[in-house]
């Protein structure tokens, strides 16, 4: 067998495998959403968008990653600037902070109904403190801030380390003598920050937020697991629709529409927070 | 310095404390049982009593166990999987120059933009068909289209970082390609894939859309706790959520050392 084969001869088992698992699928997904009755049509994003919890989703699914998505990059960005003081211990810190990466979402959102319940763990700290009297709930459908800023906390408890993860990744890359010259020039730590490491750490940044920002768009157990129904968003509607109603067009019609967001945000991002062709 | 270096450290302490607590909690909540789920005010310290009887009632609630097991299938199977098609493909990418790497290795990239809804929805049909449909093994090929992007990058780094040298020394004493393969290279990237594979497994003990929508009566341990979300009472939910979290802890702890490499590597 000539050698020039053998490469092919290695990806073509993992190609094969995506095309029959990944791409047969996709073009489905799209094929089902855009059929009914056999036709092409759009008649199932018009029943989606008939839907009553439609706005909803549309709302809640943008206000919680508008939300928790910019917090998380300050709060990473803030937590590995954090590290570089640090002498000792900086692996347990850093292990710590990473845990929440092998945590689920289901998981992350069953933690934080066991604190928020209305007989949890925050109300008996409340209690205790004489702030609150007795119980108080904060996750049903009277109180939609309380449980819009549960969920916020959530996702930024469980998420933040798959961001913190990657600029830790990056500031790792960036050469010790660049800060040291903006010290020697007499910068503050906020200019070292804001004109030295921010720069360079874009292409760092870029991949964090794409990342981060699709994974918010798929957001969708930590939402049931704390609200139930009461908080509808984009894909718990296409689970539901799929799952209780086996409505597929109608699924189908909501997982075009995240494919549609995700990669319209991923667009944005390469295009606002690309590299300039000076610094690569 | 000092002043500053202070608030520094009460910083990393209070977020450490962030990450920890919530987890310290759902461990209380967990196996306490009925008892402390339905206790006002709650206790912050564990049960002076942690009693035969509270933690036989955790083992007890089958559905939980059983379903763990499936995920255990589910997730053994995705990392084989993973290793196997992604490994020769990383070594592939990391010793070959050929017409077409980097389109597979965008194509590759590409993967990661589509969220798994759009993917899990029609495979439910097709593994009805195939007889797939609502086994762990079904569920476990969903799970290695997530997982392979990551394997294949990840080891093309870890062939690359293993100077190719070596192999040619190998090839020079008479090993074949394929004995030089397993006895030099192989054994250097060994522990870079152990680390992948242990991500594999993560992924699939996390992943709750797929699961659910292929699964009926084998459901993985995710998947049985998004289905008794609103009827099961709260010990059961809290009990799988702490077992849920417990492998993953521990398999951070496992590939802490390699995760900042990893995922530089992996991102760029």
């Amino acid at each position: 067998m000539p050698a020039r084969y053998i490469p092919y001869l290695l990806i073509a088992p993992s190609l094969a495998f995506l095309a029959v698992l990944f791409f047969v699928p996709l073009v489905q997904t799209i094929a089902l959403a855009f059929q009914a009755g056999g036709i092409w049509s759009t008649a199932n994003f018009a029943r989606m968008a008939a839907d009553l919890n439609f706005t909803d989703a549309i709302v809640n699914t943008f206000g919680i990653v508008l939300v928790v998505v910019p917090l998380q990059l300050v709060l990473a960005l803030a937590m590995a600037m954090m590290l570089q003081h640090l002498r000792g211990g900086r692996d347990i810190v850093l292990w710590v902070w990473s845990i929440p990466l092998g945590i689920s979402d289901l998981a992350a959102g069953l933690v934080w109904l066991a604190i928020l319940t209305d007989k949890g763990y925050l109300n008996t700290i409340l209690v205790k403190l004489g702030v609150l009297s007795g119980p108080q709930s904060w996750l049903s459908y009277e109180t939609p801030v309380t449980l819009f800023a549960a969920i916020v906390v959530a996702e930024l408890w469980r998420a933040t380390a798959i961001v913190l993860v990657i600029l830790v990744a990056g500031v790792q890359l960036i050469p010790k003598e660049y800060g040291e010259a903006a010290d020697v020039f007499g910068a503050t730590p906020w200019q070292r920050f804001t004109r030295v490491t921010l720069p360079l750490l874009r292409p760092s940044i870029q991949t964090a937020l794409i990342l981060r920002t699709v994974l918010a768009f798929e957001m969708f157990a930590i939402v049931l697991s704390i609200g139930g129904r009461n908080f509808p968003v984009l894909v718990s509607e296409a689970f539901n629709w799929q799952y209780n109603q086996q409505d597929y067009g109608v699924a189908a019609a909501y997982a075009v529409i995240v494919m549609g967001v995700s990669l319209a945000a991923t667009l944005v991002y390469l295009r606002v927070l690309r590299t300039p062709a000076a610094q690569q | 310095m000092t002043v500053r270096r202070t608030v520094y450290i009460t910083g990393i302490v209070v977020l450490c404390a962030w990450t920890l607590v919530p987890i310290y909690l759902i461990a209380l909540a967990a196996v306490g049982g009925r008892t402390v789920v339905n206790n006002w005010p709650k206790p912050f310290l564990p049960p002076t009593d942690i009693s035969l009887e509270t933690m036989r009632e955790f083992l007890d609630i089958a559905g939980v166990w059983t379903s763990a097991l499936y995920s255990v299938e589910a997730a053994v199977l995705c990392m084989a999987f993973s290793i196997l098609l992604g490994v020769p493909a990383g070594y592939a990418l990391a010793r070959f120059a050929f017409p077409g790497a980097t389109t597979y290795r965008l194509l590759i990239l590409l993967t990661r933009a589509f969220p798994v809804a759009i993917l899990a929805l029609p495979l439910t049909v097709g593994f009805i068909r195939l007889g797939l449909y609502d086994t762990p093994f079904g569920v476990s090929l969903m799970h290695t289209t997530l997982a392979l992007p990551f394997a294949v990058l990840v080891s093309a780094s870890l062939f690359q970082a293993i100077p190719r040298e070596l192999e040619e020394a190998a090839w020079v004493f008479g090993c074949s390609p394929v004995r030089a393969f397993l006895r030099v290279v192989l054994p250097l990237a060994l522990p870079g894939i152990a680390a992948v594979a242990i991500f594999a497994f993560v992924i699939s003990w996390n992943e709750v859309f797929a699961a659910s929508v292929l699964t009926v009566r084998h459901k993985t341990l995710t998947a049985y706790l998004l289905s008794v979300l609103s009827e099961s009472p709260l010990h059961v939910q809290f009990a799988g959520g702490f077992l849920l979290i417990v492998p993953s802890v521990l398999f951070i702890f496992l590939v802490r050392k390699r995760l900042f490499s990893m995922w530089g590597i992996a991102t760029r």
